[in-house]
């Protein structure tokens, strides 16, 4: 209990420091939000009317304390840039709100994705007593890992969109249209994230369960009578899997705080692009609350992997 | 164990192969072969028409509204919700008759006194803030008859009936306009998701018999500007107006899309600070305009689809425009640009940092471009590349800048390129100031005369090239990729793109 406690203190001062600094970021970059709304045709009229709307008058720091007391009190703002119509502007929530469930269904593909995959890979390769599989294996995942992911998204558009004709490139489908045209659609973004981080991953497994395999009680369990099996699968594995599980939290939470290159090659709608636009439109206020958002996912994901921990390996809870 | 493992693997690639399976299946099944999809680059700003103030925004609006006149594919003025207008000889009174058969698009016919309640929005007198600066000319509106709606503007300006194409809405909507659109144009709104795209469809009252004809048109936004090709090539969008050189000559070879290039409404230059050392010598300036080879920006740049030019003023806008390019050449001069830089204490050339917006491939390729020409007077020039909001509130507002290259997209109203260029006008970021040219200019607004008024508009574009207050580049084609199962894609002088003349080959 007094465990969760810390983590939810850290995480607030971790949310606090990073929306001051976000903020601070915003004051410092040129450029001005009533200008780029309002483009080069606007009357003085209109910019003075939408800077007295957007709180621009106000000081920073007012505005500062003025949104992380909204921000206390569950209110996320509103967006610069969207607007609902002429006399309200788009609530941050309904606009992140809207582009989450995209995200997060792409993290959890490609999350699936990675484990299903990579976990059976390591230990196979780890298994594999031939030297050509073990080169074939080697050079695969190098390639997989050296290959940047923009190229990638654009190689499997290729190859299942434009030559197998598997899926439509460009053409999302939203999920409130069809679920399952969705996932359809989102299967194969989901692919390009996961590709490195499989090879990643086999490939970490790999070299932990060959560390695992020479150290002294393999040889014990072995020399006891225990089984193969029993040895790889109930000894080797469980120690080699602790460093994989890390590896693995880093790259969920990286997943999850939105891949933003294959968002953008494959035009999906979620968070990544948000920011992207956001930052570009100098949306100040859905900027914010999507860094909060990703602090916030990348802090919950290790304190997952945290709990995991202890699932694994029981003498962690009691140290 | 490894039995276990490779069915496992097996099933997840069945279930890949069940779960694309479905998007083919919804992707045919929902694929209406009288819609159409076009490709856009940018989010809308907004859906209000009068609070729209982006390119990108206005080119997919302009299929939902109309105003009282609106432009046809030559670049002329046509008569829309209204059917017929007259202007006093004094050019203080407007009088537009409404057409009979014009409905909204929720189904009630237009009225005069929507027409009204629109002019008076856009124009400010309803809540004193102007939404369409040059309509805050309009000193009332008034309702003659069910029919018929006068307008009287403070002052006479010739180019003021370009304005009425701002969008008539239903009496009393404008709050509802930026989340329902209702207009009276050939489309109607359907729906709107941030991010992903606009859907349109078709307006069956429309009052242009027969038009439109596709029910269902679709603008959505392209992952990237790289990704576009692949989108088009798979079928997902079938028109795109923004194609790059490389793409386009990519497309040509695949037969699936016809790629037209045509002429786009912008006027892409090399912008000086007139009132920055060394720019405010003119010289320097004629220096600068001889270096350029603008040819070689238009062939390496644009694939040889741009229009050279001379002065500010698109070639479309034929009455008004003069051909100036042979003033200083469109092929560089070297010899001429050194000796006017040795003329005026530069022998030695100076260091010239050209800030371009670095959102705009164009213009960063045209800017490398004109880099090593200007290196090759002696001219040490650098490309900054800023963020267009900053270039918009550092170099367009705040004119803090020497050189600039970027696009300025005009109108129809040939004076409006020419009016930045007064000494006083708000818009006049590269400091241009000639007493001669503002006196002109003030000649040609108040000129009733169009043949008299396009004879000072040429005076005009004359001064400026004299004067070499800045480099006018080219207006640089625009190339648009239309699907090979679609015809009638018409292309407009101006920014719009309009599908109410598209349709499905048969």
């Amino acid at each position: 209990m007094a465990y969760l406690g810390k983590k939810l203190i850290t995480l607030i001062m971790t949310l606090f420091l990073v929306s001051a600094a976000a903020f601070l970021a915003f004051q410092i970059i040129p450029g001005d939000v009533v200008t780029s709304i309002l483009g080069t045709e606007a009357t003085p009229e209109r910019e003075e009317q939408l800077r007295e709307e957007l709180g621009f008058n106000d000081p920073p720091v007012m505005r500062y304390l003025h949104w992380v007391g909204g921000l206390l009190r569950g209110d996320l703002g509103t967006s610069y840039r969207y607007s609902k119509n002429m006399n309200e502007r788009m609530p941050v929530s309904e606009l992140i709100g809207d582009k989450l469930p995209v995200t997060l269904w792409l993290a959890a593909l490609s999350t699936v994705l990675i484990i299903v995959i990579s976990l059976p890979l390591g230990v196979l390769w780890a298994k594999s007593r031939s030297h050509a599989v073990d080169a074939a294996l080697g050079v695969v995942t190098q390639t997989a890992m050296a290959v940047p992911s923009f190229f990638l998204g654009i190689l499997v558009t290729y190859c299942f969109g434009v030559v197998l004709k598997l899926f439509t490139p460009g053409k999302y489908v939203s999920y409130r249209q069809s679920f399952s045209g969705f996932l359809g659609y989102l299967i194969f973004p989901a692919l390009s994230i996961a590709i490195p981080k499989i090879a990643m991953t086999a490939r970490f497994l790999r070299n932990s369960m060959l560390t695992e395999l020479g150290a002294d009680y393999v040889r014990t369990a072995c020399g006891k009578g225990c089984s193969q099996r029993r040895v790889m699968y109930g000894h080797v594995l469980r120690n080699a899997l602790m460093p994989v599980v890390t590896f693995l939290g880093m790259i969920i939470s990286e997943i999850v705080a939105g891949s933003i290159v294959i968002e953008q090659v494959f035009g999906l709608p979620g968070i990544g692009r948000l920011l992207i636009s956001s930052i570009s439109n100098r949306d100040f206020p859905v900027v914010e609350i999507l860094i909060l958002y990703i602090t916030s996912a990348v802090i919950l994901v290790y304190f997952l992997v945290d709990i995991l921990y202890r699932v694994i390996d029981p003498r962690i809870s009691e140290k | 164990m490894k039995k276990k493992l490779c069915s496992l693997l097996l099933a997840a690639l069945l279930a890949m192969a069940v779960l694309s399976g479905c998007t083919d299946g919804t992707g045919e099944s929902s694929e209406n072969n009288f819609s159409a999809v076009v490709g856009i680059q940018q989010d809308i700003d907004s859906l209000d028409p009068h609070l729209a103030t982006a390119a990108g925004t206005k080119e997919i609006l302009f299929n939902i509204f109309e105003g009282l006149v609106k432009s046809d594919e030559n670049g002329n003025l046509i008569d829309a919700v209204a059917e017929s207008h007259t202007v006093s000889q004094d050019g203080l009174v407007y009088t537009f008759t409404l057409r009979d058969n014009v409905k909204f698009h929720n189904g009630n016919a237009v009225t005069a006194e929507d027409v009204k309640y629109s002019l008076e929005r856009v124009s400010g007198l309803l809540d004193g803030t102007p939404l369409v600066s040059a309509l805050s000319t309009i000193k009332s509106v008034d309702i003659l008859d069910e029919k018929t709606v006068q307008v009287t503007v403070e002052s006479p300006n010739t180019e003021l009936i370009y304005s009425f194409t701002a969008a008539i809405i239903p009496s009393g909507s404008g709050e509802e306009e930026g989340t329902s659109p209702v207009g009276t144009g050939p489309f109607s709104f359907v729906s709107y998701t941030p991010q992903e795209g606009i859907v349109l469809k078709k307006n069956p009252d429309y009052w242009q018999e027969g038009l439109p004809y596709l029910d269902q048109v679709t603008f959505r936004i392209v992952g990237s500007a790289e990704t576009a090709l692949m989108e088009l090539q798979s079928g997902a969008i079938d028109i795109y107006p923004y194609l790059t050189d490389s793409q386009a000559q990519t497309l040509k070879e695949g037969n699936t899309h016809q790629v037209v290039a045509s002429p786009s409404n912008v006027v892409q230059a090399l912008f000086l600070n007139n009132a920055v050392a060394p720019l405010d010598n003119v010289l320097v300036r004629q220096a600068i305009l001889y270096a350029i080879d603008k040819e070689e920006i238009n062939e390496y740049v644009g694939g040889g689809t741009g229009s050279l030019i001379g002065s500010a003023m698109l070639p479309s806008l034929a009455d008004n425009y003069v051909d100036l390019n042979s003033v200083y050449g469109t092929k560089a001069n070297v010899e001429k640009a050194k000796e006017l830089l040795a003329e005026a204490g530069y022998a030695d050339g100076f260091d010239l940092v050209i800030d371009i917006p670095s959102n705009y491939e164009f213009h960063m390729q045209t800017g490398e471009v004109i880099v090593e020409q200007l290196k090759a007077v002696g001219i040490n020039a650098s490309i900054n590349p800023v963020e267009w909001d900053t270039w918009l509130s550092d170099i367009y507002n705040g004119r803090n800048y020497t050189a600039t290259i970027s696009g300025i997209t005009c109108d129809q109203t040939p004076g409006y390129l020419l009016n930045r260029f007064q000494t006083q006008s708000s818009k006049n970021f590269i400091n241009y100031s000639n007493a001669e040219y503002d006196e002109v200019y003030l000649k040609a607004q108040a000129e009733q005369d169009m043949e008299k008024k396009a004879g000072y508009y040429k005076q005009l574009q004359q001064i400026l090239a004299d004067d070499a207050a800045t480099a006018f580049l080219q207006v640089p084609g625009n190339m648009t990729a239309i699907s090979n199962r679609l015809e009638g894609y018409k292309f407009y002088p101006i920014y719009v793109q309009d599908m109410s003349t598209v349709s499905v080959k048969k």
